[in-house]
């Protein structure tokens, strides 16, 4: 059976009543696909891709892209570059690990690692402070050899990965994630040991100097824009329905006729490609890499961010950025000096604790709670009248 | 009346909102300084004493410099540049400190100098970093350290090492920034009078098992150059002793800490002897130090029994950076040119001796040579036995030489043979 036989089984079987209380399906079975659209709107063969692309545009779409378009002009620099342009990288790379484990079922923690190759590739190939190491080339030419090289890496820790499941999925990338920390601490001849590269900043082109606030966030937002785009397709896609068929069944999947261990390592080869571009993103922004910036802290704050924002759509990988980063930069003022980790520390449990879904699941939460509410009072006032 | 619910949780969060957003009204004549030090992870403890250092300096001017009063607003990095950076960032662009003073360690420096350059109209002070680069290197002109660095702590051990008779030597040191600066400040002088390092291990940061190491220590060397830092050192000679290794040792500025001095073991008696170097020492015999460390212990309840060297370091700095907002009168206007200037003219003697900056604006001082040394009542503590006044950051040699030696790393300086 092919994916797109495979798309219309489960749509007849599908009525669209049911597609709109998706938030209220916490099974797993098929109606709980994030994002879910009914296909036949989406996979209309007989309308070109441009108009099936205009006609998912809404607009709350529209309002966001205007917001971010505003957002700098109205923000400080550090505001503009600090807070939205680190959140957009970060969010890039909590965002592959969202593809990974909410849309695979595979939960990697070495998303940063590959991130961090992509970043170490970009000193290497490119400029640094290191010139004995550095070799120079182009900016253009580095990032594209950079992210190959760092998704044939993604591809090799998802073959090495994907034979396990649950919890040892995460202790193997974990793994792979502390040994390439190490490596980068202790190699001296390509990786400069402990105190790694700087002066790794973002190129120019043309009259445009990427190191402006400005000109970074817009960078960085198109990249962020164009992955949450290319997410949300490709998870309509037959690929992504098959991903999510196999995270939800894999061996009736497998039954089906998939090649569930293709599905997998294309995901995870896809992810790379995210957290590589995020990577590369991280390193222009802090203008250096070190093997801190890799180190096991690292890998948990991508998995904090995925979490706190909630895996069940990708919009929530740049909500938990977002949050993540608000929280580093201002908890200090809030408490004493010496205790402000305790503050993030909270937040985080709370927003956990409350909603296991994140924060997007706090606000499915308020949005079922308000709607119903307010036909309450609708109702309330119409029997009292 | 009815008040529902929901009116009620709206008006508590817009109420938070607003509280959380109005934030605080500042009184006229309130001068915000920056204050960066590390307060997470394996050196917040330092970190924290560092910043007892800087609150020093302030309170023994009544919290007023210039005729302003001082706000200090802290930042915290746990060691990492890349935080450091994010840290004195959001100090600068988003509290709107005028004068910004930290970071602690080396790494942090050379990034938040890298920052400074695109800061002109603030001016930075450092904290405790000691990188030799942050000053040598591209220095800017906005970046002032009133406290020496890592080789400069270092000048004149070599001669000492000699002097007692130690001609070959093996070194042993934790592989980053800071002990490659140690090592050339050791050796600078070591190797030109005729000593020789026969070897060297770069051990990484936190190394636990010292077994490859010591049988590498080759036979015929006289002592043992260890410039580890606090648990580090502690394993290192523990598992020395378990060897049965005899040679005496010459340690780094943080190496003989009260850590090592107060070891257990076996091998206590023989720590007797060992020299180290660095820009303070705990058993200064001046009035000023005497003077620093009362009013350290008065003020803080909590703090250490002696001020640590973070604390002396900060300590100098926030001092340095008050004592120039008073000789201009608070004037920061033109770019803080009036400020910088006075900086630049900074001339006092502090808790260990005379503080001054060269064209680069880093800290020529003073370096305490001592010794471990057995007190009346059996403790071990650190007695001066030399101090080898005014070093440059040239160690001593002039400009041309030592930028032919270059900056210590890994391989330089090397005197094997």
């Amino acid at each position: 059976m092919s994916a797109a036989q495979w798309r219309r089984a489960m749509n007849t079987q599908l009525p669209r009543a049911q597609v709109s209380v998706v938030t209220q399906a916490p099974d797993r079975s098929a109606t709980s696909f994030p994002g879910y659209i009914p296909t036949q709107d989406l996979f209309n063969q007989n309308k070109s891709w441009l108009s099936r692309a205009w006609s998912i545009i809404r607009i709350r779409h529209s309002l966001v892209l205007l917001g971010l378009f505003i957002y700098p002009l109205i923000a400080s620099p550090f505001f503009t570059y600090q807070i939205a342009a680190q959140s957009m990288a970060l969010g890039l790379i909590a965002l592959s690990l969202t593809f990974l484990g909410g849309y695979g079922g595979m939960v990697s923690l070495s998303q940063m690692t590959v991130a961090g190759v992509s970043g170490y590739l970009i000193a290497i190939f490119g400029t640094s402070s290191m010139t004995a190491i550095s070799l120079g080339w182009p900016w253009w030419l580095a990032v594209i050899f950079s992210i190959l090289i760092a998704i044939v890496f993604a591809t090799l820790v998802g073959w090495l990965s994907i034979r396990t499941e649950g919890i040892h999925t995460i202790m193997i990338t974990l793994a792979i994630g502390v040994a390439f920390f190490y490596l980068t601490q202790q190699n001296y001849v390509l990786f400069n040991g402990f105190q790694g590269f700087s002066k790794i900043g973002a190129p120019t082109v043309g009259d445009v100097d990427f190191k402006d606030p400005n000109a970074f966030y817009f960078l960085s937002v198109g990249c962020a824009l164009l992955s949450y785009w290319s997410v949300k397709y490709l998870v309509r896609a037959p690929f992504g329905m098959a991903l999510q068929g196999i995270r939800d069944n894999p061996r009736r999947m497998n039954s089906l006729g998939f090649n569930i261990t293709a599905h997998r390592l294309a995901a995870h080869a896809f992810a790379g490609l995210l957290a590589s571009v995020g990577g590369i993103l991280l390193i222009w922004y802090n203008n250096r890499i070190s093997p801190g910036s890799i180190n096991t802290g690292a890998l948990i704050n991508i998995l904090v961010i995925a979490v706190l924002g909630g895996m069940k759509h990708p919009i929530g990988a740049f909500i938990g950025a977002i949050t993540f980063v608000l929280l580093q930069n201002f908890a200090i003022d809030l408490v004493d000096r010496q205790r402000f980790n305790l503050v993030i520390g909270s937040v985080f449990l709370l927003i956990v604790f409350f909603s296991p879904d994140g924060l997007l699941g706090l606000w499915q939460k308020l949005r079922v709670r308000w709607a119903s509410s307010g036909r309450d009072e609708r109702i309330q006032g119409s029997r009292r009248a | 009346m009815q008040l529902s619910k929901r009116t009620l949780t709206r008006t508590v969060i817009s109420a938070a909102i607003l509280a959380a957003t109005t934030g605080f009204a500042f009184a006229e004549g309130t001068l915000k300084v920056g204050l960066l030090s590390i307060l997470e992870g394996p050196f917040a403890v330092p970190g924290q004493d560092g910043i007892r250092g800087a609150e020093l300096a302030l309170k023994q001017k009544g919290g007023t410099a210039g005729g302003m009063k001082i706000q200090l607003i802290s930042g915290s990095s746990d060691g990492n540049p890349d935080k450091a950076v994010a840290a004195t960032r959001k100090l600068v662009e988003q509290d709107k400190v005028q004068v910004m003073i930290g970071p602690l360690s080396g790494d942090e420096g050379i990034a938040v100098k890298n920052y400074a350059k695109t800061q002109a109209g603030i001016t930075f002070i450092n904290g405790s970093s000691g990188a030799q680069a942050a000053t040598l290197n591209d220095p800017s002109t906005n970046f002032f350290r009133f406290n020496t660095e890592g080789a400069q702590w270092m000048v004149g051990l070599g001669d000492h090492a000699l002097s007692k008779g130690y001609k070959k030597m093996f070194l042993i040191a934790e592989d980053y920034g800071f002990p490659y600066s140690q090592v050339q400040g050791f050796m600078a002088s070591y190797c030109a009078k005729g000593g020789k390092v026969l070897d060297k291990a770069w051990v990484p940061l936190g190394t636990k098992d010292y077994a490859s190491v010591i049988a590498k220590i080759p036979k015929d060397v006289d002592a043992l150059l260890v410039v580890l830092g606090g648990s580090d050192a502690v394993n290192f000679l523990t598992q020395y002793e378990q060897a049965g290794g005899t040679k005496p040792m010459v340690g780094g500025s943080i190496t003989v800490d009260q850590t090592v001095l107060n070891y257990k073991g076996k091998r206590r008696e023989s720590l007797v002897g060992t020299a180290s170097a660095g820009p303070m020492a705990d058993s200064l015999d001046t009035a000023e130090w005497k003077k620093f460390v009362a009013d350290y212990k008065a003020n803080f309840k909590d703090g250490f029994p002696s001020p640590s060297l973070f604390a002396y370091l900060y300590y100098i700095n926030t001092k340095a950076a008050l004592d120039g907002l008073d000789a201009v009168k608070g004037d920061l206007s033109g770019g803080q040119k009036k400020y910088r200037e006075a900086l630049q003219k900074t001339k006092f003697v502090g808790p260990a001796g005379e503080v001054v900056i060269d064209a680069n604006r880093n800290g020529v001082g003073p370096t305490y040579i001592t010794e471990v040394t057995k007190a009346a009542d059996g403790s071990l503590f650190n007695k001066v036995v030399k101090t080898v006044p005014n070093i440059t950051q040239t160690l001593g040699l002039p400009e041309a030489e030592f930028k032919k030696m270059g900056l210590g790393t890994r391989d330089i300086p090397d005197c094997r043979k």
